[in-house]
């Protein structure tokens, strides 16, 4: 039955062994639990005396938090215990701080500012979930509305409302200086030069729900030995574990996690959400909570693969070789960075797809907007920049009246070839599968086509970094004015910094070209160094509760701003039609119903000094001593 | 307080009896109240499949049964699928085939797959993807499934992929 054909013709010196398990069903070690109901997921472990947790989330895409009562919800039949963001001992992370990448700019529950659609504020612990449901929606937020942004590339106007205070410019920065990932190979303005048809299109990716069957979740609690056992859905135990670790102040050694049977993942269970929650219900309560997202939360608030936008433009020679590509591309990382960071860096070395262009560009942003946040997807990173680059393959054939396999054999990468990322191919097999997938399907392709190899052809002059476009400073990155040389050499090894895959690869450095290098804040937003974090305008926020009036001023009309920063050579790549209209203001999308008899706010967690408990110092808390599972932070 | 009722059904063939709360799903009753862990929570709003059972030889989904409403019926689940050490024919094939990835959503697929094949011991391919409908798998894409159905009852698997 198996559907597997070997083609060991087409690659008889790379290997020789016959494969003897792939194309052949084999058993899976787990599948005994799977067909008798007894896999252990998180779920089947019983527990006397269970407790059940309950969020309080966010109603809105952006608001300030006045006020959070209550009084009410703590009076309720059941309810053990309500925890709210003063509670969480070390309230503030970003998912990758255990690698040392990011800034933490995350609560685990919001106390002043809620920046997506369900977004924690609170957390009840009841006896049944039905008990914390009824709870929490005692619960009374008062809320000042904000204006949001949802688009990524509105979010980039320097108008539009910051999103994460810890990123004001509405964009993660890389190595703390650089506002988006920079790709440059060669010199695309060149290619465009040379090229008899330019080609571009735009590609619009939506977020992708994850939608395991088994929900995110955990449960923990105390064990014998002043330990807190966690069973958990987590696709990563030991990222789980850690980040706990360290939103609990707790040394790891007190964490027992038990994980590893996931009800489906597919990259939505990185994010270390519940174990950190339930683990504080089990330290708090004394007793085994369970937290567990219904599907509702599971759509909502569970973290998809972001939307990505992007602009490819294309130089092709009348015989279809593409002689330059330039990228523009938005990352919508939602409110929080999550992994939508690192998903960048994968992506920025990936371009320009699985073709040997001799000239390549790239400005890759990574975008804060008050949508969910982003994470990990099956190839996130790759995914959505492969369906844009595809579907502007078919549409560069169409331009050129070229057979679209043949185009993409004839631009296809082979052995030997160095891709923009300064790395070498190997192992291609693009012409192969072409050439395959047009004989099942009765595509007809020529013979030259047809003749092709990926063993053959690549390497030499194809083997080359050519001549690329870099600052005065001799490096590829756009940085902030501030760290801006003014003259050749200057500052160039200041933070020592080279672009991602140079280490120890000489860039031959053709003439400086600074303007492409130079960050223009009307063009992306930036306002200003990130160690001096814009606020968000605290007008009138404790006199004032008028929904409309506390907010900022609406954003203006699109007309005067310049779009983002595209590849060198910008001004053609962006055309007026692309940009999307900043329609509605935001503001207005979601209009706060005046409240009938608006109270002064009353004194509150919100309104003072963030105090956090520490019930769990144990003497690892030292200022300058690591309390984590690896690397340093926060020095 | 809130009041309890007291529940007695066959839940594979043993007779099982409980005391459930006012408007508990059978769901929540089975894993909780009596221990059996096999039917799953998925949605908790009927649309996954993953907590089925059979009643009365008929699949529900647990989720959205109220448990009162079992009272002297009889419950089946995938924990009494297995004779002693014998694993019932569908168990045998879903290894066979390699119908599950995760198995979260196995023992409902398993549930699903037993009512049709208790009422139509030889269904057709179409009879076993409607038998299935409402049961989403998120990991096998369903061929799989489908093929190990076919085989339990004693077709010949025809692979579409």
């Amino acid at each position: 039955m198996s559907s597997v054909e070997f083609r060991k013709d087409l690659f008889r010196e790379e290997r020789d062994d016959n494969l003897q398990e792939i194309g052949k069903p084999t058993r899976r070690q787990d599948i005994l639990g799977h067909v008798t109901g007894r896999s252990p997921y998180y779920d089947d472990h019983l527990f006397d005396g269970l407790l059940h947790m309950r969020c309080v989330r966010s109603p809105h895409h952006h608001a300030r938090i006045r006020s959070i009562d209550t009084g009410a919800a703590e009076r309720m039949p059941g309810v053990i215990r309500v925890i709210l963001a003063r509670d969480v001992p070390n309230n503030l992370n970003t998912l990758l701080s255990l690698i040392n990448f990011g800034k933490d700019e995350e609560k685990l529950i919001q106390d002043t500012k809620v920046a997506y659609v369900g977004e924690p504020v609170a957390a009840i612990i009841a006896e049944t979930d039905r008990q914390a449901r009824d709870a929490c929606a005692a619960v009374k937020v008062d809320y000042e509305v904000l204006p949001h942004v949802l688009d990524p590339e509105e979010a980039l106007s320097p108008q539009a409302p910051v999103v994460n205070e810890v990123y004001p410019n509405n964009t993660f920065d890389y190595h703390d200086l650089y506002d988006h990932q920079k790709l440059r190979f060669g010199d695309v303005d060149k290619g465009f030069a040379e090229a008899d048809h330019i080609v571009e299109g735009e590609y619009q990716m939506s977020p992708i729900e994850q939608a395991p069957i088994e929900t995110c979740g955990a449960i923990a609690a105390p064990e014998t030995n002043d330990r807190y056992v966690c069973y958990t859905s987590t696709q990563a135990l030991f990222f789980s574990l850690g980040t706990t670790a360290k939103l609990l102040d707790m040394p790891s050694s007190r964490l027992h996690f038990i994980g590893g049977t996931v009800g489906g993942g597919f990259g939505g269970k990185v994010d270390s959400i519940v174990e950190p929650l339930s683990v504080l219900g089990a330290v708090l309560a004394g007793r085994p909570v369970k937290f567990m997202w219904d599907r509702t939360e599971e759509m909502q608030v569970g973290a998809p693969r972001g939307a990505e936008r992007w602009r490819i433009k294309d130089g092709v020679a009348r015989d279809g070789r593409i002689l330059a590509r330039a990228f523009t591309g938005f990352f919508d990382a939602g409110a929080y960075t999550r992994l939508s960071s690192y998903a960048i860096i994968k992506c920025s070395a990936h371009l320009p797809g699985p073709y040997t262009i001799p000239n390549v560009a790239a400005n890759v942003f990574c975008v804060f907007t008050n949508r969910t946040p982003a994470t990990a997807m099956r190839g996130f990173g790759i995914t959505g920049v492969d369906f844009a680059i595809e579907c502007h393959m078919d549409k560069v054939a169409e331009a050129v009246g070229l057979n679209p396999i043949e185009l993409r054999i004839l631009n296809a990468y082979r052995d030997g070839d160095m891709k923009p990322h300064r790395r070498l191919a190997k192992n291609t097999a693009l012409i192969e599968c072409c050439q395959v997938a047009a004989q099942k399907s009765g595509w007809s392709i020529g013979a030259e086509a047809a003749r092709q190899s990926s063993l053959l052809g690549g390497g030499g002059p194809r083997a080359e970094i050519p001549e690329t476009v870099t600052d005065m400073a001799g490096q590829i990155g756009e940085r902030r004015r501030s760290v801006i040389p003014t003259a050749p050499g200057e500052g160039a090894s200041a933070r020592g910094n080279v672009p991602a895959g140079t280490q120890g690869i000489p860039i031959v450095a053709a003439a400086p070209q600074d303007e492409d290098m130079i960050m223009d804040p009307s063009r992306t937003g930036y306002r200003g160094p990130s160690s001096t974090p814009t606020r968000i305008p605290e007008a009138a926020i404790a006199t004032d509760t008028r929904p409309q009036a506390a907010a900022p001023a609406s954003p203006p009309p699109p007309a005067a701003r310049p779009g983002p920063v595209a590849p060198s050579g910008s001004s053609q790549v962006l055309q007026p039609a692309l940009q999307p209209a900043l329609s509605p203001p935001a503001p207005q999308a979601s209009p706060e119903p005046p409240a009938t008899a608006p109270q002064p706010p009353a004194p509150d967690a919100a309104s003072q000094p963030y105090k956090p408990e520490k019930p769990f110092s144990r003497g690892v808390n030292r200022p300058g001593v690591s309390r984590f599972l690896s690397g340093s932070r926060r020095r | 307080m809130m009041a309890k009722t007291p529940v007695q059904f066959s839940l594979n063939g043993s007779s099982a009896a409980v005391f459930v709360d006012d408007a508990q799903n059978l769901l929540d009753v089975l894993r909780r109240g009596v221990g059996d862990l096999t039917p799953k929570y998925g949605c908790g709003q009927g649309t996954c499949g993953s907590c089925t059972v059979l009643i009365d030889g008929e699949p529900h989904l647990s989720c959205l049964t109220l448990a009162e409403t079992v009272e002297g019926r009889s419950v089946e689940t995938t924990n009494g699928l297995a004779a002693g050490p014998n694993l019932h024919a569908l168990q045998e094939a879903f290894m066979e085939n390699f119908a599950a990835q995760c198995g979260y959503c196995t023992p409902g697929m398993l549930m699903a797959a037993k009512a049709l094949l208790d009422r139509t011991p030889r269904p057709s391919r179409e009879e076993v993807i409607e038998a299935i409908s409402g049961n989403i798998c998120r990991c096998t894409g369903y061929d799989p499934i489908i093929d190990a159905i076919m085989a339990a009852s004693g077709q010949a698997t025809r692979r579409t992929g």
